[in-house]
């Protein structure tokens, strides 16, 4: 599989990240090579396999369902790059006037 | 000799006798940083007076009775992908730097309670992806035993700190292979539990089908000690078993010898191209080594071995991609200055924030995942992982624990990996496939390959790491590497 410039940008976008156009070029050539090596699956019968997605072999222990306060507000807020002291504060969401 | 060369089981001895003080334990490894840090660059952050402090405040209100605090006064790190309240949490990432997490890991209270005492946070590759430590955005680790060298990774801190005597423990993390690896690597112990042993509370998510905390020493039988404090449920991670956690110690004593267990060997472990001689000779070293405790030795397969690696990065990347997508900027961490507007806010910190090799994976996640190859990649690669746990399954059947090779090579030069991510992760292929079966790895330093450690991996059923233990303890006690430190 090889990844072409406009597959890479959108691949950038999802992942909300945007390497330095100097850098893309790069990075692209590198997910190729490695989307190209993984391409090395369909070698695989995998008939009728059902999918692995977590090797959990015990059975999972579920708990009540409990709203709990394990910690203040100002200890959460006290992280954030941005507060008014009640809320985390980020830039306008709805644009316009 | 010196109180830091000391196993962590001796020196807990010698606590609880009261023939030395945690104080003087503590100065004594704090010493020892100060004398090793500056050339091996193991740790991110230090807690040197707090430690002290809290030693003090130990010794001054000594338990009569110890049962509940195993590990009273022992000195020990974490690596800085699990949180400490108070203490920055980074996970080598500039997305977390200044991030101060306001509550502690499970693991990391469990040792609170047990008495330990920690001295600081282990470097390692920027959210546990690497097999250097050179991918991290502070600081590249260099290996104790040669400090041109990288420590392994990406537990490389904490492997560089024990082998160096900085501490007696420290935890890591095992995602493909992070905590066996560096352990191999800078001759120390490492056990990646069975999935679901040890909880992962408070560890910063890599890819959480995968992640497993597990402790790095310099005896099997510290391993043990720390295993016992750290296993076991945790309502607030739902994948924790509540499968009772056994007397680690008494099965690594349960018996003298080997006889009567039937060692598997992986014939595509033994048999790959890439394994160097030296690394392949001290591991014929240790199977004799079984053999001659009384162990029957027997020839497995593993067949899907070649396809982990593809198998691995593909699921690993995926959980990477959606667990990486609560660094925002908006809540804690790194925030661009002056965005444009909210999607600058989101994109811009990211962009800054993440290292190559992490935006790599989660670039890779986006795209299997994405509409149109999600079954071509990420489903493919989900049912390969399946019949990757078969093969352990069956092979598990024919013997009771595998043995292997960890890493195919000793530690290479730092920088010498170079640019190309693949070669990286090529060098994965013994450690990756257990992982992909949620199933318990132990390394343990069984030689040397000229003048550097080499490790050799014991892999078990799942919930049986007590056998491992055994088998590990008995190994390093005939090979002479029980309590092996870096000459440094």
């Amino acid at each position: 599989m090889s990844l072409d410039k406009k597959d890479f940008l959108h691949l950038c976008r999802l992942s909300r990240l945007e390497p330095d156009a100097s850098a893309q070029e790069e990075m692209a050539q590198q997910c190729s090579r490695i989307l190209a090596y993984m391409d090395k699956l369909a070698e695989v019968d995998t008939t009728d396999v059902e999918p692995l997605y977590s090797p959990v072999i015990h059975e999972c222990a579920f708990r009540d369902d409990v709203a709990e306060r394990r910690r203040e507000r100002s200890a959460i807020l006290a992280d954030a790059p941005q507060t008014d002291g009640a809320f985390f504060i980020v830039p306008r969401i709805v644009e316009g006037k | 000799m010196e109180l830091f060369e000391l196993s962590l089981c001796e020196v807990r001895d010698l606590l609880r006798k009261g023939e030395v003080s945690a104080e003087a334990v503590t100065r004594s490894c704090l010493n020892r940083i100060n004398a090793t840090e500056p050339s091996v660059k193991a740790l991110l952050g230090r807690r040197d007076e707090a430690a002290l402090k809290q030693a003090r405040a130990m010794d001054a209100a000594r338990p009569a009775d110890f049962s509940d605090k195993p590990l009273w006064g022992v000195p020990v790190t974490v690596k800085d992908v699990l949180t400490v309240k108070g203490m920055p949490t980074t996970a080598a990432s500039k997305i977390l730097e200044g991030f101060v997490p306001p509550y502690d890991a499970h693991v990391v209270e469990k040792l609170e309670q047990a008495g330990a005492i920690i001295l600081g946070k282990n470097n390692m590759d920027e959210f546990a992806m690497g097999s250097t430590t050179e991918h991290s955005a502070y600081a590249a680790t260099t290996n104790p035993w040669d400090v041109e060298r990288v420590p392994g990774g990406s537990s490389g801190g904490s492997a560089a700190s024990v082998a160096a005597c900085q501490c007696f423990a420290s935890l890591g993390s095992d995602t493909g292979g992070s905590i066996r690896q560096p352990a191999s690597l800078c001759g120390c112990v490492g056990i990646k539990p069975t999935y679901g042993r040890v909880s992962r509370y408070g560890l910063l998510a890599y890819a959480s089908s995968f992640d497993q905390v597990g402790p790095m020493t310099r005896t099997v039988e510290d391993a043990a000690a720390m295993l016992q404090v750290i296993a076991g449920h945790d309502r607030r991670d739902s994948t924790c078993s509540p499968v009772a956690v056994p007397d680690y110690n008494a099965a690594m004593t349960a018996q003298a010898d080997l006889k009567g267990l039937k060692l598997g060997l992986p014939r595509e472990f033994f048999g790959h191209e890439g394994l160097d001689a030296g690394v392949a000779a001290a591991c014929q070293k240790a199977v004799d080594a079984a053999r001659e405790l009384g162990a029957e030795i027997v020839e497995v397969s593993l067949p899907h071995t070649e396809y982990s690696i593809a198998s691995y990065y593909i699921l690993a990347a995926a959980e990477a991609s959606s667990n990486l997508a609560r660094y925002d900027g908006v809540r804690y961490g790194h925030r661009t200055a002056a965005p444009k507007n909210l999607e600058d806010m989101y994109t811009s910190s990211r962009t800054e924030g993440f290292g190559p090799e992490v935006q790599r994976r989660i670039l890779l996640g986006s795209y299997v995942l994405s509409a149109g190859y999600y079954d071509a990649y990420y489903r493919k690669a989900a049912q390969v992982r399946r019949l990757i746990r078969q093969d352990y399954l069956d092979a598990l059947r024919q013997c009771d624990m595998l043995v292997a090779p960890v890493s195919p090579v000793p530690a290479w030069k730092i920088g010498e990996m170079g640019g190309d991510p693949l070669q990286m992760y090529f060098m994965d292929i013994f450690t990756l496939s257990l992982n992909l079966a949620g199933l318990p790895g132990l390394s343990v330093p069984v030689g040397m390959s000229g003048s550097l450690p080499v490790g050799i991996q014991l892999m078990g059923r799942a919930f049986d790491e007590g056998r491992l233990f055994l088998a590990g303890d008995k190994l390093t006690r005939v090979l002479g590497t029980h309590n092996q430190r870096a000459p440094m």
